[in-house]
């Protein structure tokens, strides 16, 4: 502070408030999307920094796929609780008494179903104008180019080769009735300096992250960890147990663990630096189809 | 970093602290741009191997390297769409860092649309990476980045005269095309300019030291984006606190949170409220964290005064005796980003800061030819061009010119039909008497003073230094 310098995660978090901020004041009805993983946690922290001391004047949204890890549904409900956020669920019903999952319906449909038709039946519920997300630039080659302020047409479809102009931190919150925004506020952090954000401020993450003896089954190269009882019976006899930890958190079946020894942020720190897979390579969905994020994009998924 | 045995505790506790330099990439569709910046990322080793696996996949594809050769510009080529059409259409972002800093690349596409993307890529860029290639030296594509460089107010520029290979590493070659380059940026007005020679895809001076280039002094590529001083270069003088939006948690508490455009505040200092002129103290700068004594820009605070004054998202924070621009006319260079040209006489709303408000480019004062610099008659606008106009604005901003404090300078035009953001400004300069400002300011009548001639030139260039600084004076000869 002596010589009026901020360091780069204090440059970030300035900017990421700044970009908060900026959508509860021009928008009617934001919401935060809430994933309840590590760069979502990061997401809500910073919007609890934004409006303190005061209470952060837009709801928390949770898109339940109805296949989370039990440990994140808990996680996110003992945090909404404790830090005083308004929480709403939502969720695919139909699809869900319907049966759909990945393991029966394929993880495209499940994604489609029970992913992206959940969360633009919930913005048209509540008529949300604009909604927060935790993607950042570097996750993914699609997201690199993507604003902000992304603008989304009433169909909540991106276009990524008609985007707004965005200059400095002067944001373009204008829509038409029926068009939306979403916002992504941490677009420029790494996934480095999310970590080193969530050592510093010491913000609660999910268990899952860090590494413990879990079950888990091998299936088409990835380390699946079953959470509940819908693993299909054949799969039963090829539980074991392994020392795992999750680099990314999703709906159980579609998520790969990696092998770990990694108990504390630090040591995530460090697997980080000298492991040799990007975050990514865990989500099974990346995989579906090529350049599959970005046709996600387009049809709403963020 | 790479070694097992690295301290993590104390390496994290060093990385916290490391700056962050966002930087623009601007070159031509040849120049080798995106190889540039893959073996940047890639010798600073930040390529994830399942990236790189990938990238060797897609090279043997599509790649343009050559047979046996990474194709480094694949790993920047991000949109499906793009890569189709082989080009990059839009601004990407990068991220990667160092031992001594952390970087932001703003990588923008050569081609036709390169001022619309250049623009954007570069409004919060500290430094500029202006491509040439040794064998085509200074070209028409080259003056026409480098003035929309000077155009943004970056203050730094790393001439990167690339395939340095391909001209056998020529001392002379160099030399002629840093001399002439750096006269261009003399007449632009940009101090800082370092030229480097280099071949992205040998990797000469990116970052390690070629012993190809013997005769060549200075530093790689990497150790100079590492070290260039940056922190200063924002207005650390100039007191702005766009109010953005106001925080009444209970009735004891009314607070107004804000990022600090430019320059610092402290605890207990007199401030004034724009634009009801209405003053009080600073009782205290709170964040999450607990409360400062002092803040300084970009930080994002919340400000509660001492006296129960009315301020609203929109209205500005400054201290009385150093204030911006109060006004509704000015004069500011216009990009214009839309596919749609202007229609002149329609109105847009403009976004100045925190402020949103009807506005009207009252004349086109002239259109800047962006390949000779050369001013041109103009009424209109379509996409790409550049032109200074005087646009009014339906109520009051709060500004100054763009090249004494960014923060305060810039605004955007958004068309109120299809929403889109038309075009992007830089004011330049007040116009009119700025009537709100104009009761409090005083005087000097030179004549009436006793004061000769010979010394109106030099009290002229003082008043004109005070009124960047944000105090006006008004001089009678």
């Amino acid at each position: 502070m002596d010589e009026q310098k901020l360091s780069h995660l204090q440059e970030l978090e300035a900017e990421s408030i700044h970009i908060i901020r900026e959508v509860a004041a021009e928008f009617e009805n934001p919401v935060m999307l809430y994933s309840i993983g590590k760069d979502s946690s990061v997401m809500v922290r910073l919007a609890e920094k934004a409006f303190a001391p005061g209470k952060v004047p837009f709801p928390l949204m949770h898109i339940d796929s109805k296949w989370k890890f039990k440990e994140m549904i808990e996680f996110r409900d003992s945090y909404a609780k404790k830090f005083g956020w308004n929480l709403i669920v939502e969720s695919n019903m139909e699809g869900f008494r319907a049966g759909v999952g990945p393991f029966t319906h394929g993880s495209k449909v499940h994604t489609d179903l029970m992913k992206t038709k959940a969360l633009l039946d919930a913005l048209a519920k509540y008529k949300f104008d604009a909604a927060f997300g935790g993607a950042r630039r570097d996750e993914e080659k699609s997201r690199a180019k993507e604003r902000i302020f992304s603008f989304r047409d009433k169909f909540n479809q991106w276009d990524p080769k008609n985007q707004r102009p965005e200059l400095w931190d002067i944001y373009n919150s204008r829509i038409h009735k029926g068009e939306s925004i979403r916002v992504f506020p941490l677009s420029n952090w790494t996934e480095l300096d999310v970590w080193q954000y969530i050592r510093l401020e010491q913000i609660p993450i999910v268990p899952l992250y860090f590494a413990k003896m879990r079950p888990c089954i091998e299936l088409d190269g990835n380390l699946i960890m079953p959470d509940d009882d819908r693993l299909p019976k054949e799969y039963i006899p090829r539980i074991h147990q392994r020392m795992i930890r999750f680099r990314t958190l999703g709906c159980w079946p579609l998520t790969g663990a990696v092998e770990s020894n990694a108990t504390t942020i630090e040591e995530i720190v460090e697997e980080m630096m000298t492991t040799t897979k990007s975050e990514r390579t865990t989500r099974v969905i990346d995989f579906d189809q090529e350049a599959s994020m970005e046709q996600k994009k387009r049809e709403g998924y963020f | 970093m790479e070694k097992k045995n690295v301290d993590i505790k104390a390496f994290l506790d060093a990385d916290e602290k490391k700056d962050l330099l966002r930087f623009l990439t601007a070159g031509s569709v040849d120049d080798g741009k995106s190889t540039l910046i893959g073996r940047l990322l890639f010798d600073s080793k930040k390529i994830y191997e399942d990236q790189l696996t990938a990238l060797e996949r897609d090279s043997k594809r599509v790649g343009n390297a050559g047979a046996g050769k990474i194709d480094y510009a694949l790993l920047l080529d991000g949109l499906k769409a793009e890569r189709e059409e082989g080009i990059t259409i839009d601004v990407a972002y990068r991220y990667f860092s160092t031992n001594k800093r952390k970087f932001i690349i703003a990588d923008t596409p050569g081609h036709e649309q390169y001022t619309r993307n250049m623009i954007t890529g570069g409004s919060t860029a500290n430094l500029a990476i202006i491509l040439v290639d040794a064998r085509m030296g200074v070209i028409t594509q080259t003056r026409r980045h480098t003035f929309l460089v000077s155009l943004l107010g970056i203050k730094h520029i790393a001439l990167a005269v690339n395939k340095m290979d391909l001209v056998d590493y020529s001392k002379e070659v160099f030399e002629k095309i840093s001399a002439e380059y750096l006269s261009l940026t003399r007449e632009l007005g940009i101090e800082d300019v370092t030229c480097f020679p280099l071949s992205a895809t040998e990797g000469d001076n990116v970052v390690e030291k070629s012993q190809r280039t013997p005769w060549y002094e200075g530093t790689t590529l990497l150790d100079f984006i590492e070290t260039v001083p940056i922190h200063l270069d924002r207005n650390m003088r100039d007191f702005r606190y766009p109010v953005q939006y106001v925080l009444r948690p209970n009735q004891n508490f009314r607070g107004f949170s804000g990022k600090i455009a430019s320059g610092s505040i402290r605890k207990g200092e007199e401030v004034m409220a724009l634009p009801s002129m209405k003053r009080s103290r600073i009782k205290g700068i709170h964040t999450y964290d607990g409360e400062l004594d002092e803040a300084f820009c970009p930080m994002c605070v919340t400000l509660t005064l001492e006296d129960e004054i009315d301020i609203s998202r929109g209205e500005m924070i400054v201290r009385p005796d150093n204030v911006p621009h109060i006004g509704r006319d000015f004069e500011a260079m216009l990009v214009w980003m839309d596919e749609e040209p202007m229609d002149p006489g329609k109105q847009f709303f403009l976004k100045h800061n925190t402020n949103l408000t009807r506005s009207t480019v009252e004349s086109v004062e002239y259109l800047v030819d962006v390949n000779t610099m050369k001013r041109q008659p103009g009424r209109n606008f379509r996409l790409n061009e550049i032109g200074l106009v005087r646009i009014t604005t339906a109520k009051n901003l709060f500004f100054d010119p763009y090249s004494a404090n960014k923060a305060t300078g810039a605004f955007i035009l958004i068309d109120p039909i299809s929403n889109n953001t038309s075009a992007v400004g830089m004011i330049v300069r007040p116009l009119g008497t700025g009537e709100t400002w104009q009761a409090d300011v005083p005087t000097l009548d030179l004549t009436k003073l006793g004061i000769a001639p010979e010394h109106h030139e030099a009290i002229e260039k003082a008043v004109r230094e005070l009124s960047r600084q944000g105090l006006e004076i008004k001089v009678i000869k």
